[in-house]
């Protein structure tokens, strides 16, 4: 780099062209990459044989219109970066679409962006998309702006035309609480007022636009603000134990004590842990942090971490202004999925307060916001949510919706509303789940008697514990010698035993428990009805695996040896059958594999369940 | 992505990746990155290791074209002890078998059957659902329409036409029926980038980026299709001073880009990466 460059100039700038189909914002583009000297050799020509090919004047255009539809329909089709630098500073232009239908390149587009160019034709005048797109900036969150008014040939550079634009587009602007740093005229096809000063507007004395580009600051910086460390996932590749996850705002040092919400437990950062290292001394806001704790409590991804001074709200229920992008309009009582940051639970808008015509700032009547639209509405999620107000910390304070694993829509948070709380009535599974800070669970192992069952769930239930985590084991043994002491082993009786097995292993999970079975359960059928009476609850299956000879071979409690004396009728692998399950969730080949390896796989199962199915709390 | 006005340009593209690559392996159930061996590559794995800790959590894939310049499968030898990589290569040995070469066949064809259908055997074999790829959107037009997460049909097309909308730091994260997500976590980068990140973090590559005789590689590929560029870099720092200068663009000794007006948006369609 330049020596003569400070650090704040190196940094990229993002910025979004936007503006009406047609309005130019691909030729500006193109020739800003032409009049900055950012293309690569032959680019231009390459272009221009292509028109040739086609039959076509060149344009500049066609030089990001690089995919071949695009060139036949003469549209941009998706949000495409380009980057070129000036003599000051390096940019990415992110040239966001125009076509109607395809606002959702542009909410893309702007969303990354710290400023805006936004083109209106000089000739055509302020049309709907150029305030479409002004809206859809201030929701976004883009605050620098400037307007180019564009093709001003076409005008013959009229200094009054430019004025008429400039007083009707500030007053809407206006209307949004936005300010344009500049209005800057311009003729895109000639490069006038671009890099070069234009000879056809005199009158003009404000910057040309690479002037107007390299005035523009890079977005707040929000290392001042309080910690906001959203947990992406919790590492165990070996003994440590990491929190992993990028810090959003603010920023983080060892010793620092943290509460993760939603759940409040607390904790304390131990250490860093950087590859290759040193570890660094503090984490700053925009970089990812390995943390581990000096206390071990259960934390899960979607969690915030955060200093307990200063907290986000947790909650389940606020007003959020919405952007619409999904071709099904928004509805109230269907569930969506809310992610914000690495959180991802069920949500439902309770209510449609307003709904606002992005083209006319017109409110209109509606329970429902159509595609392209903008609304405010109430949101509750099924599970606490820990956020922010946009207005406090836009990074916490804003989300999106999903609908069948596609993100529709996105909004950010106005107000918060404590849900008026029926603390008298039953306890409820989801306040269980608020309390222990899990989902319950029913893991159930199956296998011959000797495969190592309890050994395992032993295993499981001890980490589990240490973890946290509100666990308990229904075993089999313990179960034939109190509740079933009155069954014996033939098929009816199995049955009635797996199926009271299932019962307490349910009454467990009702009660917000990760309840361990372990029970031989030989057959398919009975092991199916277990899986239905538990439907409730998250149900993993666990093949305790070992051949019989291996399983004999070990026989701890002497069963085998009773069962091939004869003394035991009915001794599932010897005089009765065993069913090995088809797909079972977790395949442990004990005779193949160490305990501890057996443990990590149903640890990692009940994780992988326990993350996606932890947002069903209400069942 | 990041807001902190005192990091450098470089930690910030570097602690992007890693949030990119942290989120990929979160929300996936199986992830695999292929590697090339390539400056991307290795840059890739570089800040793998630094995502987790040091230590990889997912396999590399090589998918060898067999045309692989020599000192490449010595350095893949090498760099998989160093970074204990868990390694899987799979050739295309059908098409090898049915006579698709260099010699007799264009190389839109020959690198559509030894890399596109070798790696979507690959997948087909494994049932990945997230491959992390190196693409960068400084690279190629078709390439600057990317997504962080940007999913795959069960037929490994890409449906650039519908992608989904990307914002707030959320992606993509459902791989379609069949289909897997590429996570490409050094989409912002460029090639200057990548090598002044090289430098920094002094990450072994291969020598061929070096010029021997007045020639080097600015990008590397199967030896017959890929061609050396006029240079007198012969070391990392005169590397970085002509890419400063060049106007050449990075793929140009590429020869399957350039075969047709459109060749490199057709390879990718249909799932080159």
């Amino acid at each position: 780099m330049d020596a003569h460059l400070d650090s704040e100039d190196l940094r990229k700038m993002h910025v979004v062209v936007v503006g009406h189909v047609d309005h130019g914002k691909s030729t500006f583009v193109g020739r800003l990459l032409h009049d900055t000297d950012s293309l690569p050799n032959g680019k231009i020509e390459q272009v221009r044989r292509n028109c040739a090919a086609e039959g076509m004047d060149f344009e500049y255009a066609f030089l990001l219109d690089a995919l071949l539809e695009e060139q036949e329909q003469n549209i941009t089709i998706d949000t495409t970066r380009i980057f070129f630098r000036t003599k000051q500073r390096a940019y990415a232009i992110i040239d966001a679409p125009g076509h109607k239908e395809f606002l959702k390149n542009m909410v893309t587009g702007a969303a990354s962006a710290s400023a805006a160019l936004l083109l209106i034709d000089a000739h055509e005048g302020v049309m709907d998309q150029s305030r479409r797109h002004a809206f859809l900036l201030s929701l976004l969150g883009v605050k620098q702006l400037v307007v180019l008014v564009n093709k001003m040939d076409l005008v013959q550079y009229s200094e009054s035309t430019y004025e008429k634009i400039r007083a009707e587009y500030t007053t809407f602007l206006r209307s949004l609480g936005l300010t344009a740093v500049n209005f800057i005229p311009i003729a895109a096809k000639h490069g006038e007022n671009i890099v070069q000063r234009s000879a056809n507007t005199p009158w003009w004395k404000g910057p040309t636009v690479t002037e107007a580009l390299d005035a523009f600051k890079h977005e707040d910086d929000l290392t001042g603000l309080p910690l906001r460390l959203p947990v992406s996932d919790i590492y165990r590749f070996d003994h440590r134990r990491i929190v992993a996850g990028r810090v959003e705002a603010g920023s983080i040092k060892p010793e620092d004590e943290l509460i993760f919400q939603p759940g409040g437990r607390r904790s304390t950062v131990k250490t860093f842990e950087d590859w290759p290292g040193p570890s660094r001394s503090v984490v700053v806001t925009g970089e990812s942090a390995s943390v581990t704790l000096s206390e071990q409590i259960f934390v899960e991804r979607g969690q915030i971490a955060s200093h307990p001074a200063h907290q986000p709200r947790v909650g389940s229920e606020f007003r959020a202004r919405i952007f619409w992008l999904g071709k099904e309009p928004l509805v109230t009582k269907k569930t969506y999925r809310l992610r914000l940051l690495t959180q991802n639970v069920e949500a439902v808008i309770t209510s449609v307060e307003k709904i606002t015509d992005a083209n006319t700032l017109a409110e209109i009547k509606s329970d429902s916001i159509p595609r392209d639209h903008i609304g405010e509405v109430l949101v509750r999620t099924t599970r606490p949510l820990a956020f922010d107000l946009h207005q406090e910390c836009a990074i916490t304070g804003r989300f999106a919706l999903e609908d069948h694993g596609r993100i529709h829509g996105g909004g950010i948070i106005l107000e918060a509303k404590s849900k008026a709380q029926n603390l008298s009535g039953k306890v409820t599974t989801s306040e269980r789940a608020a309390r222990s800070g899990h989902a319950p669970a029913v893991v159930w192992f199956t296998g011959l008697s000797g495969s190592g069952k309890s050994t395992i769930a032993e295993g499981v239930e001890r980490r589990l514990f240490d973890a946290g985590r509100q666990v308990v084991r229904v075993d089999g043994d313990d179960l034939r010698a109190s509740l079933n002491r009155d069954l014996g082993f033939s098929a009816a009786d199995r049955a009635e035993s797996v199926r009271r097995a299932s019962a307490v292993a349910g009454l467990f999970a009702n009660s917000g428990n990760i309840a361990l079975v372990t029970l031989i359960a030989p057959l398919s059928a009975d092991r199916e009805k277990a899986r239905a009476l538990l439907a409730n609850h998250p149900f993993i299956e666990v093949f305790v695996d070992a051949p019989l000879a291996v399983c004999e071979s070990r026989d701890v409690k002497g069963l085998y040896a009773k069962a091939r004396r004869g003394e035991i009728a009915e001794f599932t692998g010897i005089s009765s059958p065993y069913e090995a399950p088809e797909s079972p969730d977790v395949h442990i080949r004990t005779d193949q594999t160490t305990t501890e390896q057996g443990i990590e796989l149903v640890l990692q199962a009940i994780d992988r369940v326990l993350q996606g199915k932890g947002e069903d709390w209400e069942v | 992505m990041s807001r902190n006005a005192q990091q450098d340009h470089l930690t910030r593209l570097e602690q992007t990746s890693i949030h990119i690559f942290r989120e990929a392996f979160a929300n996936f159930r199986s992830v695999c990155m292929p590697w090339s061996m390539g400056k991307d590559s290795n840059v890739l794995i570089w800040l793998a290791r630094k995502a987790f800790c040091g230590k990889i959590p997912f396999p590399l894939l090589h998918i060898d074209t067999t045309y692989e310049f020599p000192e490449m499968y010595e350095f893949r030898e090498k760099a998989k002890a160093l970074h204990g990589i868990d390694l899987i290569v799979r050739i295309n040995e059908d098409a090898i078998k049915r006579g698709i070469s260099y010699a007799t066949h264009d190389p839109v064809t020959v690198t559509h059957e030894l890399k596109t259908v070798a790696l979507k055997a690959a997948i087909d074999e494994f049932k990945w659902d997230a491959l992390v790829t190196g693409i960068r959107r400084d690279e190629d037009p078709t390439r600057a329409k990317e997504r962080w997460f940007s999913p795959r049909s069960a037929e490994g097309v890409w449906d650039y036409k519908d992608q989904p909308p990307e914002f707030w730091g959320q992606f993509a994260s459902t791989a379609p029926e069949g289909g897997h997500v590429r996570v490409q976590p050094l989409l912002e980068w460029t090639e200057l980038d990548i090598w002044e990140y090289i430098r920094r973090e002094n990450i072994p590559n291969p020598t061929l980026y070096y010029a021997r005789q007045g020639k080097r590689f600015r990008s590397l590929g199967c030896h017959p299709i890929t061609h050396p560029v006029d240079s007198n870099a012969s070391n990392i720092d005169e590397v970085i001073a002509e890419l400063k200068l060049t106007r050449v663009s990075e793929r140009a000794g590429r020869a399957q880009d350039h075969v047709g007006r459109n060749s490199m948006q057709a390879l990718r369609a249909k799932g080159f990466m």
